[in-house]
C-alpha cells in the first residue's frame, strides 16, 4: 500500500460510494443514462444531458487518451514532496467523460497529448484506491 | 443598465507586503479612501458589498464590515469567492441601483495573504479549489490547473513560452511606471524563461503574486453621479459567462466563457473590441491573458500568442493591457484582484494615471475570471455616456 499520509484521502459520499467501491475492486466505474445513452463522470443523480433519472453504474474500459498534462515541480503540500516531478493530466475515457489523474509508469518527458493510457489503481487505504493511468501496453 | 450607473469614487490601499494593517482594517481603509475620493461621508452609502477574507473570515462578512464602520445599509451582500465573482459584484451593485434597491453602493474588498496568513498558507488554501475526491488526490497546485490550459493552447495553436512571457514583460513594464506596484524591476522575456519551472510549461514569472492589499469603489446612478466631486465614469456594458467549476469538467480547455461574457458586454454597450482604448484583463497566469484576448474578440481564436508579441499590449501599443501592472506585477491579494483592475480603469478614464496614462483613453474594458477559467465577467466603462 502506498503511503498516503498527509494527502487528501477521498471521503466517499452517498453519491460517490459506488465509484469508490469500484476503485476498491480495481474497476473504473462511470455512469450511463438508460434514456439517451450518455456516459458521465463526475457521478450525478440525473443524466446531465437529458436530465433523465435512469442512470446506472457501468464499468469503463479503463482506456483513455491524454487531453493535456503538466509536470508539477513544486509539490502542492509536503505530503507530495517525495513525488516531484509528477504528472497531473486530464484524460478522456474511451466512453467520452474527462477526468483528472496522474500519469505514472513512464518518465514525465515521455507524456504527450493524444497518448493512449490505461487505468491502474494505487491503493491508499484498505478502502480507497486511486485510479491513475500509465501508457497502454497494446494499441488497439 | 447602459449609461445608467457610474463610478464616482475609487481607492487602493497600500499593496504588496502591508503588515501594518489587518485584513479587516484594509477593507475599511480602502472604503475610507474611496469615500474621500468621492467626496461623501459613510452615512451617504446605503448599499455595501464585500468579498470574504481568508485571513480574517466571518460568516456574514459584509454585515461585519457594516458593523465595524457603523453604517446601516438597505442592501448588504458578502460574496464568497474571488476572481470573476469579484467583478460580478460590480454587476450586482449596478443592478441594485438600477432596480432602486439602493442609491449609492460601496464595494470594498481586501485581504492579507502575506502578513495575515503567510505565502505558504495562502497557496495551501488556494489548492483546495480542486475537487476533494476527483482532483485533489492527484496533487495539483493552482499553477498546475492553469498549466493544463496553457499546454492545451500550445498544442492546439502553437502558442509559445516566449509569447506567454511577453504578457509578464508588459505587466512588469507597466508596474515599473506605477509607484504603487509590488514588483517594479523591469524584466525581459529571457528572465521569464530562465525563472524556475513551477508546473510545465509555466515558469515562476508566468505566475501572479501573493499580496496584501485592498481596493474600493463607490457606484451610484448616472443622475446622482453629477453631484459628486469626481468626473463620473459610466458603465456602458456588462456581461457574465459561467461554464464549470472544476477544470476537469470544462468542456473546452482553450475557449472560455469569456466569449459569452464579452459578447454580452459588447452587445449592451453597442461597441466592438476595436473601440476599446485600454483593457484590464485577469492575469493570474500569463496564458489566461492570451485566451481572454481571443475570447473577448480582440483577435481570432488561436492568434492570442501572436497578438501579445512586439509590444502590442504595452502602453504605446495597439491595445495597452493591465496598465497598473496587473496581478502579475501590481499585486494579487486573492479575492480583490479584479478590484484593482476597476480602480485602474476608472483612473485611466479620468486621465489621472501620470506616467502610465494611455493618452486620450475614453473606453476601458475590464475582465475578471474566477475558479479555473470557470466564471467570467466583462465590463466596459466610458468617460462619457454613449
Ligand atoms: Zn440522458
Amino acid at each position: 500500500m502506498t503511503n498516503s499520509q498527509g494527502k487528501p484521502i477521498p471521503v466517499p459520499t452517498l453519491e460517490t460510494a459506488p465509484y469508490w467501491e469500484g476503485c476498491r475492486q480495481h474497476q473504473l466505474r462511470i455512469q450511463r443514462c438508460n434514456d439517451c445513452g450518455q456516459y458521465q463522470f463526475f457521478p450525478r443523480l440525473y443524466c446531465s444531458k437529458c436530465f433523465g433519472e435512469r442512470v446506472d453504474w457501468v464499468n469503463a474500459t479503463g482506456r483513455a487518451s491524454v487531453v493535456s498534462f503538466t509536470v508539477v515541480r513544486r509539490p502542492v503540500s509536503p505530503a507530495y514532496a517525495n513525488e516531484v516531478p509528477y504528472v497531473v493530466a486530464l484524460v478522456r475515457l474511451e466512453e467520452g467523460p474527462q477526468m483528472m489523474t496522474n500519469i505514472i509508469g513512464c518518465a514525465p518527458e515521455e507524456v504527450k497529448i493524444g497518448m493512449i493510457v490505461e487505468v491502474v489503481f494505487d491503493d491508499w487505504t484498505e478502502t480507497i484506491s486511486i485510479p491513475k493511468f500509465r501508457p497502454a501496453e497494446t494499441v488497439p | 443598465m447602459k449609461n445608467r450607473v457610474a463610478i464616482v469614487g475609487v481607492a487602493d490601499t497600500e499593496v504588496g507586503v502591508v503588515p501594518q494593517y489587518s485584513a479587516t482594517q484594509l477593507y475599511v481603509r480602502a472604503a475610507r479612501l474611496a469615500l474621500a475620493d468621492a467626496g461623501i461621508t459613510k452615512d451617504q452609502v446605503d448599499g455595501l458589498i464585500t468579498c470574504a477574507s481568508w485571513a480574517e473570515p466571518y460568516l456574514y462578512h459584509a454585515e461585519m464590515i457594516a458593523e465595524y464602520m457603523q453604517i446601516f445599509p438597505r442592501y448588504c451582500m458578502g460574496a464568497p469567492a474571488g476572481g470573476g465573482t469579484t467583478l460580478a459584484m460590480m454587476h450586482h451593485a449596478a443592478s441594485a441601483i438600477v432596480t432602486g434597491i439602493c442609491h449609492t453602493v460601496l464595494v470594498t474588498m481586501a485581504d492579507s495573504q502575506v502578513s495575515g496568513l503567510s505565502r505558504d498558507k495562502a497557496v495551501e488554501i488556494m489548492a483546495t479549489a480542486g475537487h476533494p475526491q476527483f482532483e485533489r488526490p492527484y496533487g495539483p497546485p493552482i499553477p498546475a490547473f492553469y498549466a493544463l490550459l496553457a499546454r492545451a493552447h500550445e498544442h492546439a495553436y502553437g502558442t509559445t513560452a516566449e509569447q506567454r512571457a511577453a504578457v509578464a514583460v508588459a505587466c512588469r513594464k507597466h508596474a515599473s511606471l506605477n509607484p504603487a506596484a509590488q514588483m517594479r524591476q523591469p524584466i525581459t522575456i529571457d528572465d521569464v524563461l530562465a525563472s524556475r519551472m513551477i508546473a510545465d510549461p509555466l515558469h515562476l514569472l508566468d505566475c501572479s503574486l501573493v499580496s496584501d492589499g485592498g481596493a474600493a469603489f463607490i457606484m451610484t446612478s448616472a443622475e446622482r453621479a453629477r453631484d459628486f466631486k469626481q468626473k463620473p465614469v459610466y458603465l456602458l456594458g456588462v456581461g457574465e459567462g459561467h461554464s464549470h467549476e472544476h477544470v476537469s469538467q470544462a468542456l473546452s480547455l482553450t475557449t472560455s466563457a469569456a466569449k459569452e461574457s464579452g459578447e454580452r458586454a459588447f452587445a449592451m454597450a453597442g461597441l466592438q473590441p476595436s473601440d476599446v482604448d485600454v483593457a484590464e484583463l485577469y492575469d493570474c497566469f500569463t496564458p489566461v491573458v492570451i485566451i481572454e484576448l481571443e475570447d473577448l474578440g480582440f483577435c481570432p481564436k488561436g492568434e492570442g500568442g501572436r497578438f501579445v508579441e512586439g509590444g502590442r499590449i504595452e502602453i504605446g501599443g495597439e491595445l495597452p493591457v493591465n496598465t497598473h501592472g496587473g496581478l502579475l506585477s501590481h499585486c494579487h491579494p486573492g479575492h480583490p484582484g479584479s478590484m484593482f483592475a476597476i480602480t485602474e480603469a476608472v483612473r485611466q478614464l479620468r486621465g489621472s494615471c501620470g506616467a502610465r496614462q494611455v493618452p486620450g483613453a475614453k473606453i476601458a474594458l475590464v475582465h475578471g475570471q474566477g475558479g479555473i477559467m470557470s466564471t467570467h465577467c466583462t465590463a466596459i466603462f466610458g468617460s462619457e455616456p454613449i
